[in-house]
C-alpha cells in the first residue's frame, strides 16, 4: 500500500510540475491543482498510513489526527488559491488580451 | 559609566552645530557649539585617565543584545587613552582650524556635525570592549568619513574619492566582521578582554590563518596598506581640515590601532611576521618613493602618510616587544607632525589658491611665520634630531637590525628601512625647499599671499610645539603616556627601553645620517628624477577603480537581466530546477531502508491507484483538450477523496469531495472565458527539459514519501487524542483540533479565505471579457441555458442538501463533519441552483451579496475568541455543557460550536462570493452578445 501511495504522490507531483511549466494559464491552473493534491497527500501521510482507525476519541485505535487537521484547512485554502489564480488569469487576459503567462501577445491572431 | 557617556557625547554634540546653523549663527558660534562636547569629553577623561596612569583599566558596560553577545561595553586602558586623547585633542584643534578654513558660503553646520559624528565613531572604536561593538563603530567611521570626504559634493573628484574610500574600507570592515565572528566562535565570547586573554587558543586554532587574513584585510584597507593604498590619495579631495583629522590622526590610524589592540591576540607567529612586515615594507617604500613625485602638496602628504603607516605596520609585524613600543611611539609622533603639515598645506592652499608645487615657490618672503612652522614639522617628518620623528625613527632603525626571522636575508629589512628614510628626507626637503624657496611663485591665483588669520595658526603652533617638546625632552613629556599605551598594547610587562636623543655612536645613528645625506642628494637630483618618472606609464587608480566598479555593475546587471528576464515561465523553471538539484543532492537510496511494517495492498485500492495515475497522466498529456483535462482531473480528485476514506480520514474525504465539486464549477466557468484553444507553445527541447524536471521532482518527492511512510515516528498527537473529550468536549479529534486546540490557526485560515474572496471580487470588478463565440471546432454554444431536467431535480434537492448540511455541522464535534464541510455542502447546494436556474433566478429569491456573510462569519469567530477573555481565559478558550433536547436526547453544546458557525459562514460566504461573481460575468457577457 505504501509503495502505491508513494507512486500516486510521485505522479501527481510530476504531472503538476510539468503542467506548471506550460506557457498558457489554463494548464498552469491544472498543474497547480494537481500539485496541491500531491502536496496534501504528502502532508497527510506524515501521519503514516492506517486502515480503519479514524481519529475518533474513544472508538478504538486511532490514527494521527494532526496532519488531517492541517490538510483539511489546506484543501479549503487550496481551493481559494485556485479560484484566485483562475480569476487572476481571467483578469490577465482581460488586461493583456492573451492567456500567455508572460503576457506575450499572440502574433498569428488565432484563437 | 562616565566612559559610556564620554563616547556618546560627540554624537549628542553632532546636533548642536546643526541647531546653531538653523539659528543662523556665525561661524565662530558654530565652531564653539561643535567644540563644546569634545571639550567636555576631554574634561571627563581626566578622572579615568588618572586611574589608567595608576595601572588600572576602567570599564563600563550596558547590556544591549545579550543573545547575540553584543554589549555596550567600553574599556579605557593605556592604548585607548592614548587614542582618545588624539581623537579629542586633535579633533578640537581641527574644529578651531576649520572655523577659519571654511568660507562663509559653506555649510559649516553640516560640516561640524559630520566631523563630530566621525569623532564619536572613532572614540567608539578605540574604547570598545566588545568585538561586535568595535566593528559597529568601525563601520560607522567608514560611513562618516564618506560624508566628510564627499563634503564638497559638487566636485566629481570628491564624490569619486568618497565612494572609493567607502568601497575599500567598507569591504575591509565586512572582512573584519567575519574575522571577529570567527574569533568569537573560538573564544566563546565577544568580550575584548576574554579575546585578548585567549591569544594562545586563537593562535593554535586551525582557523588562525583565516582569522588573521580577514582581520588584516580590515586593517590594511583602513590604514591604506599596499595593495589597498590607492584610495587615500583620492580622499585628498576632502576639505583640508578633514585630511588633517582623518588622514593623520584618526581614520587611517584605526587600522594600526587594531594591530595594536589585537597584538596580544594575533601576533607572535611567523605568519604574522611575514604578512604584516612585508605589507608594511612594501607600503613604506612605495609611499615614500611616490610621495617625492607628487606635485600636489596634499598628494605629497597623502603618500607620505601611506609610507609612515607602512612603517608603523612594519614595526608591529616584527614580533618584538620593543618594536611594538616604537610603533605606538611613532603613532603619536606621526599624528602630531602630519596633522600640523596638513594644516599648513591648507593654509598655503587658502592663501595662494593652489596646491601645485610647480607654481608655489618662494613663499618664505610672504609668510615667514607659517614657513617656520611647516619647516619644523617637515623636519620632524624627515627624522631630524631634536624633533619627535627622529626618536621613533631611530627606534625603528634599531629594531630592523634586531630581527633574524629572514635568516641570511635579514639585511633586507635595515636596507629597506634606510631606503625609506632616504626618500622620506627627500620629500620632506621638497616640501620645505620647493614651497618656501626655489625662486619666485609662478602665476598664483591669489597674489601676493599673506599670513593667515591669527587663530588659524594656533592649532599648527600647538602641534609643532609638541613635536619639539617631545623631540627635546622625551622623558618628561611623552614617556608616561607611551608607557601605559605600550603596556596596554603588549598586554603585560614593558621591555627595557630608554627614550633619549643621544644613544651614542651606533648603527641606527649611522642609518639616520645616511638617510639624511642620501635624502638631500636625491632631492638635489630631482629634475633628472622627475624626467625619468614622467616617462613611466601613468597609473590612474581612480580610472582603474571606476572601470572595475562599472564592470562589476555591468556584470551584475547582465546577470540579473539574465535571471530576471520578465518571463514567469523561466522563473518557475529556475525555481523547480533548484528543487530538482536539492532532491538529487540530498536523496540517497539509504532513505528507503525504513523498518516500519508495510500495509497489504488490496485489489480495489490498486485499481483506484491505477485510475489516479492514468487520469493524472491523461490530464498532463491532453491538457490542450480542456474538457477532457477537466474531466480526468476530476477523476484524480475523486480518487484522492477515496484514498482519504480508505486511509482513515473521513473528514478529509468529505472536504475533498465537496471541494472537488466547487473546483469543477470554477474551472468550467473559467474555461468559458479563456481562449477555446490552448496553443501549442513549447518546442521539443523545452518539453524534454520539463519532462526531465517533472520526473526528477516527482520521483524525488515519491521517494521522500515512501521513506517517510516506512520509518517510525513520534507524534505529539497523543495529547490531542487524550484531551479531545475531557478538554474540548468532542470526540472527533480533527474537528476539536480545528475549533479548539488550534483554533487560532483556523481563525487565521478562514481570514485568508475571506481575503482571497475579496481579492477575487476586486479583480472581477470592471473586468471586460468576452467569451469566444464558438467552441474549438467552430460550433456555436448551446442556447438552452437552463435544462428542464436539471432545474426540476435541483429545486427539491436544495432543502434536502441544507438539512444534510445542518446535520453534518451539528455532529461535527463528535463524528466526521463540522463547519468547513457543512459550509462546502451548503455552497454546493446553492451553486447548483445557480447552475440550474441562472444567476437572475437565484438573485430574485435571495440576496446576492455575500460580503456581509464573510464578515459576519469572521466576526462571530473572532468574538467567540475574545469572549473567553471576559472569563479570564486566553483567546479562544472553549467551554462546553450538556443540554437535554426533546426527541434528540442529551446534547452537548460547546462554545467552540459558535466558532464553528463562524467558520461555516465564512466558507459559505467566500465560496459563493467567488463563484457567483464569476458567474455574473457570464451574465454580462450574454447581455453584451444579445445587445450586439
Amino acid at each position: 500500500m505504501e509503495a502505491m501511495v508513494a507512486v500516486m504522490i510521485a505522479v501527481l507531483v510530476g504531472t503538476g510540475v510539468y503542467l506548471v511549466l506550460r506557457a498558457r494559464t489554463f494548464p498552469v491552473i491544472l498543474g497547480i491543482t494537481l500539485l496541491s493534491y500531491g502536496v496534501n497527500l504528502f502532508v497527510f501521510i506524515s501521519g503514516r498510513l492506517a486502515l480503519d482507525q479514524p481519529p475518533i476519541a474513544g472508538a478504538g485505535p486511532s490514527t494521527d489526527p494532526l496532519p488531517q487537521a492541517l490538510v483539511l484547512t489546506a484543501i479549503v485554502i487550496g481551493f481559494a488559491m485556485t479560484a484566485f489564480l483562475v480569476v487572476l488569469a481571467l483578469r490577465g487576459q482581460g488586461e493583456t488580451g492573451t492567456d500567455h503567462v508572460d503576457g506575450q501577445r499572440d502574433d498569428g491572431g488565432e484563437a | 559609566m562616565t566612559l559610556a557617556v564620554l563616547v556618546l557625547l560627540p554624537f549628542v554634540g553632532a546636533a548642536l552645530p546643526l541647531l546653531a546653523d538653523r539659528l543662523r549663527a556665525s561661524r565662530t558660534v558654530l565652531a564653539l557649539s561643535a567644540a563644546l562636547m569634545p571639550a567636555l569629553a576631554l574634561v571627563l577623561l581626566i578622572a579615568p585617565a588618572g586611574l589608567v596612569f595608576d595601572g588600572q583599566t576602567v570599564h563600563a558596560a550596558l547590556p544591549w543584545v545579550p543573545s547575540l553577545g553584543l554589549a555596550l561595553s567600553f574599556r579605557l586602558d593605556g592604548l585607548a587613552l592614548l587614542f582618545a586623547l588624539l581623537v579629542l585633542g586633535i579633533g578640537l584643534l581641527v574644529i578651531l582650524y576649520a572655523r577659519y578654513y571654511l568660507s562663509a558660503q559653506e555649510k559649516a553646520g553640516r560640516f561640524f556635525a559630520f566631523l563630530l559624528l566621525f569623532m564619536g565613531a572613532m572614540l567608539g572604536v578605540v574604547t570598545s570592549d566588545n568585538l561586535l561593538l568595535l566593528v559597529l563603530f568601525w563601520e560607522l567611521t567608514s560611513l562618516s568619513s564618506f560624508l566628510l570626504i564627499g563634503f564638497w559634493s559638487h566636485q566629481s573628484a570628491a564624490r569619486k574619492g568618497a565612494r572609493m574610500a567607502l568601497t575599500v574600507t567598507g569591504m575591509g570592515g565586512l572582512a573584519l566582521l567575519a574575522g571577529v565572528l570567527l574569533i568569537g566562535q573560538i573564544v566563546g565570547s565577544y568580550s575584548l578582554g576574554d579575546a585578548l586573554a585567549s591569544g594562545d587558543l586563537i593562535r593554535a586554532s586551525e582557523l588562525y590563518p583565516l582569522i588573521l587574513g580577514l582581520v588584516l584585510l580590515g586593517v590594511f584597507t583602513k590604514s591604506a596598506q599596499f595593495p589597498f593604498h590607492f584610495w587615500l590619495p583620492h580622499a585628498m579631495a576632502a576639505p583640508t581640515p578633514v585630511s588633517a583629522y582623518l588622514h593623520s590622526a584618526t581614520m587611517v590610524k584605526a587600522g594600526v590601532f587594531l594591530l595594536a589592540r589585537f597584538y596580544p591576540m594575533l601576533a607572535g607567529t611567523n605568519l604574522w611576521f611575514d604578512v604584516v612586515t612585508l605589507a608594511g615594507m612594501a607600503t613604506l617604500l612605495w609611499g615614500a618613493a611616490v610621495a617625492l613625485f607628487q606635485h600636489d602638496l596634499k598628494g605629497l602628504l597623502a603618500y607620505s602618510t601611506i609610507s609612515h603607516l607602512g612603517l608603523i605596520t612594519l614595526l608591529f609585524g616584527l614580533n618584538s616587544e620593543l618594536a611594538a613600543v616604537a610603533a605606538v611611539f611613532h603613532i603619536i609622533n606621526h599624528a602630531t607632525f602630519k596633522a600640523s603639515l596638513f594644516m599648513a598645506a591648507g593654509i598655503i592652499d587658502h592663501e595662494t589658491g593652489t596646491r601645485d608645487m610647480r607654481r608655489i615657490n618662494g613663499l618664505w618672503k610672504y609668510m615667514p611665520y607659517t614657513a617656520v612652522l611647516a619647516m619644523v614639522a617637515s623636519a620632524a617628518m624627515a627624522g631630524v634630531p631634536l624633533l619627535n620623528g627622529f626618536l621613533s625613527k631611530e627606534m625603528f632603525f634599531a629594531e630592523t637590525l634586531e630581527s633574524s626571522r629572514l635568516g641570511a636575508m635579514s639585511w633586507v629589512l635595515p636596507l629597506g628601512a634606510t631606503l625609506g628614510g632616504v626618500f622620506s628626507v627627500a620629500y620632506s626637503a621638497r616640501f620645505i625647499h620647493d614651497v618656501f624657496f626655489n625662486g619666485e611663485p609662478v602665476n598664483l591665483p591669489k597674489f601676493p599671499p599673506h599670513e593667515p588669520p591669527r587663530y588659524m595658526k594656533v592649532p599648527v603652533e600647538i602641534l609643532v610645539a609638541l613635536c619639539v617638546a617631545v623631540g627635546v625632552l622625551p622623558s618628561i613629556t611623552v614617556a608616561g603616556l607611551l608607557a601605559v599605551a605600550a603596556a596596554a598594547t603588549l598586554g603585560g610587562e614593558l621591555p627595557e627601553y630608554h627614550l633619549a636623543v643621544w644613544h651614542g655612536l651606533n648603527l641606527p645613528l649611522m642609518m639616520s645620517v645616511v638617510a639624511l645625506v642620501g635624502g638631500v642628494l636625491v632631492y638635489s637630483s630631482r629634475n633628472w628624477l622627475f624626467r625619468q618618472y614622467a616617462r613611466l606609464p601613468e597609473i590612474n587608480a581612480n580610472l582603474i577603480f571606476e572601470r572595475r566598479i562599472q564592470g562589476l555593475a555591468r556584470g551584475a546587471a547582465a546577470l540579473s537581466n539574465f535571471l530576471r528576464n520578465g518571463s514567469l515561465q523561466s522563473y518557475a523553471a529556475w525555481l523547480l530546477t533548484l528543487v530538482a538539484l536539492v532532491l538529487l543532492v540530498h536523496l540517497s537510496p539509504a532513505v528507503l531502508d525504513g523498518q516500519r511494517a508495510l500495509l497489504p495492498l488490496d485489489g480495489v485500492s490498486l485499481l483506484a491507484g491505477v485510475m489516479l495515475v492514468v487520469a493524472a497522466l491523461i490530464t498532463a498529456i491532453l491538457h490542450r483538450h480542456r474538457m477532457t483535462a477537466i474531466m480526468s482531473m476530476s477523476v484524480v480528485g475523486l480518487v484522492v477523496s477515496l484514498a482519504f476514506v480508505r486511509l482513515s480520514a473521513p473528514d478529509l474525504a468529505l472536504t475533498q469531495l465537496s471541494v472537488e465539486i466547487v473546483t469543477l464549477l470554477l474551472l468550467m466557468l473559467a474555461m468559458y472565458f479563456l481562449p477555446v484553444r490552448t496553443r501549442m507553445e513549447s518546442g521539443w527541447p523545452r518539453i524534454l527539459r520539463d519532462l526531465l524536471l517533472s520526473v526528477i521532482i516527482g520521483g524525488g518527492v515519491g521517494v521522500m514519501a515512501f521513506a517517510m511512510m516506512t520509518s517510525d515516528f513520534q507524534s505529539i498527537s497523543g495529547y490531542f487524542l487524550e484531551n479531545a473529550k475531557p478538554g474540548g468536549g468532542g470526540t472527533n479529534v480533527v474537528n476539536v483540533i480545528l475549533v479548539d486546540f488550534r483554533g487560532f490557526d483556523t481563525f487565521g485560515e478562514i481570514t485568508v479565505l475571506g481575503i482571497a474572496a475579496m481579492g477575487i471580487y476586486a479583480m472581477l470588478r470592471d473586468l471586460d471579457l468576452l467569451s469566444a463565440p464558438s467552441d474549438s471546432l467552430g460550433r456555436p454554444w448551446a442556447r438552452d441555458a437552463h435544462p428542464l431536467v436539471l432545474v426540476t431535480i435541483s429545486r427539491p434537492l436544495l432543502p434536502l442538501a441544507l438539512l444534510i448540511s445542518v446535520y453534518i455541522f451539528l455532529r461535527g464535534h463528535n463524528l466526521p463533519g463540522g463547519g468547513f464541510i457543512a459550509g462546502l455542502i451548503t455552497s454546493v447546494a446553492l451553486l447548483l441552483q445557480y447552475v440550474a436556474s441562472g444567476v437572475a433566478w437565484v438573485h430574485r429569491r435571495m440576496p446576492g451579496d455575500y460580503h456581509p456573510v464573510v464578515a459576519v462569519g469572521l466576526l462571530l469567530a473572532g468574538i467567540t475568541g475574545v469572549a473567553s477573555w471576559f472569563f479570564g481565559h486566553p483567546f479562544l478558550t472553549s467551554t462546553f455543557d450538556y443540554l437535554y433536547w426533546p426527541l434528540v436526547g442529551k446534547f452537548e453544546v460547546a462554545s467552540a460550536m459558535l466558532f464553528d458557525i463562524g467558520v461555516f459562514l465564512t466558507v459559505v460566504g467566500a465560496t459563493l462570493l467567488m463563484l457567483a461573481n464569476l458567474g455574473k460575468l457570464s451574465l454580462l457577457d450574454d447581455k453584451a452578445k444579445e445587445g450586439a
